[in-house]
């Protein structure tokens, strides 16, 4: 599931992120905010008028604002946190 | 360059670094340029607890070393010892927000790596607690290998706390910690996730304020009616809040120049002590009230978290001009002024998107216009409310705002379509926890503001004002011509005015115009000067107030005109060097000042016009 089609409030973890569909300094910024896989997110909000605006969700213990397009390279999954990337080995 | 020891104060935006600097160094700080960049250089002094002061200097937040912005690379090169201009810090205070461990701690184990001597603060532990966390603080401390404080900016242990452990780093006591060398991003984010996780005693499920208030303040609709709702108590409080302590300051400059005329004969010093100095400077300074109420809504509205609320909603409307919400962030201080509002464009890192909101910025009501609004309102639009407590001058104030804002929107969507065009970029923020700001750091700013106001009246203002009254003074006019119009500056004026007459200008605000570029406070003591020049031999006009003296020689067209002129002019001296420094050259400086005066002429006319029509000349 993409993170645009993600219910609101409902907890779900980065399965997987598209880099070459953002420039390297918008991935850059992502990096930075936290959003990487394996990272939790939680959509909290959808701006603009018919949702059509920009998308507020908590990374970790973050909340960040992203576009829907950027959002849209982000494939989330929702359920129990398997944890693959989340701890170092 | 202080030859004082340096210590930086260096973290993630929203750390809570600005509260703790003020928190350490008091209301003496001193603030400043980095050369050769418009990034402001926030420095203080500290007392270490021997006695012993230091340097403290507030660097711009960032989220690392890489930087993506002009403000980030200063940080970068201040704490690489690469910035010119400032020496590599001797120590570096890391700061890091307690309710966002794992992220901030990344940047903390990139920093830590530098190998300078580091103490950790553990900032904003308060509202970690009320979040649900509970830290400890010497973990911390042992998984970083460098000295963590708790600190809460408003209480004095942790500072205390904070300053000894700076004393012992910079009295060069071997630190019993080792620097860490840094991985490479994914490594180094692990290890702060991994630290976190250790330093993280207890974890209830947090009350989560921040999303409830959320729901309501960034809510498609209701949140962009609250908004707008704020900013319509922002104008309206301008107005109505500052009329007491205005009339107190007018009440002092009357008394000033009643004290100048008792005192010093009637000559040519009284007349450029009472004309030049106290009628002209003292017209401006009576609006430093209604200054300073603007500057603390804004100052409110960052500090609490707000603003990236409003970048949130705006960001839909923006990306229609082809702007992203991050833009409204500098455009809103450009509502204060245009010049921290320019500077401010420096965390937009696309550079079309830069530009086309540097070019547009000019166009927010900047508060030296606010004594031209005042005095042309207070005049001509009567104090009467339009019914639910809400002033006629305060909405006529307000729909200049309005038209301000439309202009800066249109002329965004055209210039992007013509000059900067280019693919829109994207819009990434942070939305910082609400919090509730501290006093005295509103105050600081406050005071800031008010100092940065004052020496802008005692230098550039006066200065102004003093060329213009001797311009205004000489030749002397033969009795049954005005002065204003005989006079080298009246001459002058009289070119402008074959200009501007079309527009509905008469010839005093020709006159006040070209004055008027060094600042557009200066239209307002200009005025004055003309009047107080004009009415030197006129006993009964002196005692008149300046708006009454305009009713008698404006129409309300013309006075319509020149509020109109006034929302697109691009007569700020300030604004055009800040842009110039920005743009890195006249090209772009050049087409902001030829585009707002054309703009400005449009405005000016078809308003004079349609007045005139509607049989208001």
């Amino acid at each position: 599931m993409r993170l645009t089609d993600l219910p609101l409030r409902q907890p779900a973890y980065v399965d997987m992120i598209d880099w070459s569909a953002l420039t390297p300094s918008e991935g850059q910024r992502l990096r930075e905010y936290g959003l990487c896989e394996g990272a939790s997110v939680e959509a909290l909000h959808h701006g603009g008028f018919l949702g059509k605006g920009p998308i507020a969700c908590k990374v970790g213990r973050m909340t960040i604002a992203m576009r829907r397009n950027h959002a849209a390279a982000v494939t989330v999954r929702t359920g129990p946190d398997t944890g693959a990337q989340d701890e170092p080995a | 360059m202080s030859m004082l020891p340096l210590v930086a104060l260096v973290g993630n935006p929203n750390a809570g670094k600005s509260a703790l600097f003020n928190a350490l160094t008091g209301a003496r700080q001193k603030l400043g340029n980095y050369p050769g960049v418009t990034v402001e250089r926030k420095a203080g002094r500290l007392a270490l607890s021997d006695g012993r002061p230091v340097e403290l200097v507030d660097l711009p937040g960032t989220y690392s070393l890489d930087p993506t912005s002009p403000d980030e690379q200063v940080t970068r090169d201040v704490v690489l010892g690469k910035q010119e201009g400032e020496k590599r810090p001797d120590a570096l205070v890391i700061v890091v927000d307690a309710s966002n461990l794992d992220n901030h701690l990344r940047f903390t184990l990139e920093l830590i790596a530098l190998g300078l001597p580091t103490v950790v603060a553990l900032n904003m532990v308060d509202l970690a607690t009320r979040d649900g966390l509970e830290l400890d603080a010497n973990i911390l401390s042992r998984e970083l290998g460098v000295p963590v404080i708790s600190t809460v900016a408003v209480r004095k242990r942790g500072l205390d706390h904070l300053r000894q452990e700076l004393d012992g780093l910079m009295n060069g006591a071997p630190a019993p910690y080792t620097a860490r060398p840094a991985g490479d991003f994914d490594t180094t984010r692990n290890e702060a996730r991994r630290i976190a996780r250790a330093a993280i005693v207890r974890e209830t499920p947090s009350r989560r304020l921040t999303a409830a208030v959320d729901r309501m303040l960034l809510h498609p609709v209701i949140g962009f009616v609250i908004l707008l709702a704020l900013l319509f108590v922002m104008f309206q409080a301008v107005f109505s809040w500052a009329s007491a302590p205005a009339d107190m300051l007018e009440g002092w400059v009357t008394a000033l120049g009643e004290a100048v005329t008792n005192t010093l004969p009637p000559g040519i010093v009284h007349d450029f002590l009472l004309q030049g100095v106290v009628g002209g400077v003292g017209a401006v300074i009576v609006f430093l009230p209604q200054i300073l109420i603007l500057f603390f809504f804004i100052l409110m509205l960052e500090a609490t978290g707000y603003m990236a609320r409003a970048a949130f909603i705006m960001d839909s409307l923006m990306a229609r001009v082809g702007l992203s919400g991050r833009a409204f962030i500098p455009l809103l201080s450009s509502f204060a002024c245009a010049v921290p509002g320019i500077m401010a464009t420096r965390t937009i890192s696309d550079p079309k998107d830069r530009l086309t909101t540097i070019l547009i910025a000019p166009l927010m009501t900047c508060s030296a216009r606010l004594p031209v609004y005042g005095l042309i309102i207070s005049a001509f639009i009567p104090a009467r409310t339009v019914g639910w407590g809400v002033g006629l001058q305060g909405l006529v104030m307000f729909l200049l705002y309005v038209f301000g804002i439309v202009g800066a929107l249109v002329a965004a969507w055209a210039l992007r379509l013509t000059v900067t065009k280019g693919e829109s970029s994207g819009f990434l923020m942070e939305m910082p926890k609400y919090q509730w700001p501290r006093p005295q750091d509103l105050l600081i700013g406050l005071w800031q503001r008010a100092v940065i106001f004052l020496k802008r009246a005692g230098t550039i203002i006066l200065f102004t004002n003093i060329v213009l009254w001797v311009l205004m003074s000489f030749p002397k006019a033969p009795d049954g011509v005005r002065q204003s119009e005989y006079s080298i500056a009246g001459r002058i004026a009289g070119g402008i005015h074959l200009l501007v007459e079309p527009i509905g200008f008469n010839r005093d605000i020709s006159l006040a115009l070209l004055p008027t570029m060094a600042a557009r406070e200066v239209a307002v003591s200009a005025i004055a000067t003309v009047y107080a020049i004009d009415a030197a031999d006129d006993v009964e006009a002196l005692d008149k107030g300046l708006g009454e003296r305009l009713q008698g020689r404006w129409s309300l067209a013309t006075a319509l005109a020149f509020l109109a002129w006034f929302v697109f002019a691009p007569q700020c001296i300030s604004t055009i060097a800040v842009t110039r420094r920005e743009t890195a050259g006249w090209k772009w400086t050049g087409f902001m000042i030829g585009y707002l005066f054309v703009l400005a002429y449009a405005a000016a006319g078809i308003t004079y016009w349609t007045a005139v029509a509607l049989g208001l000349g």
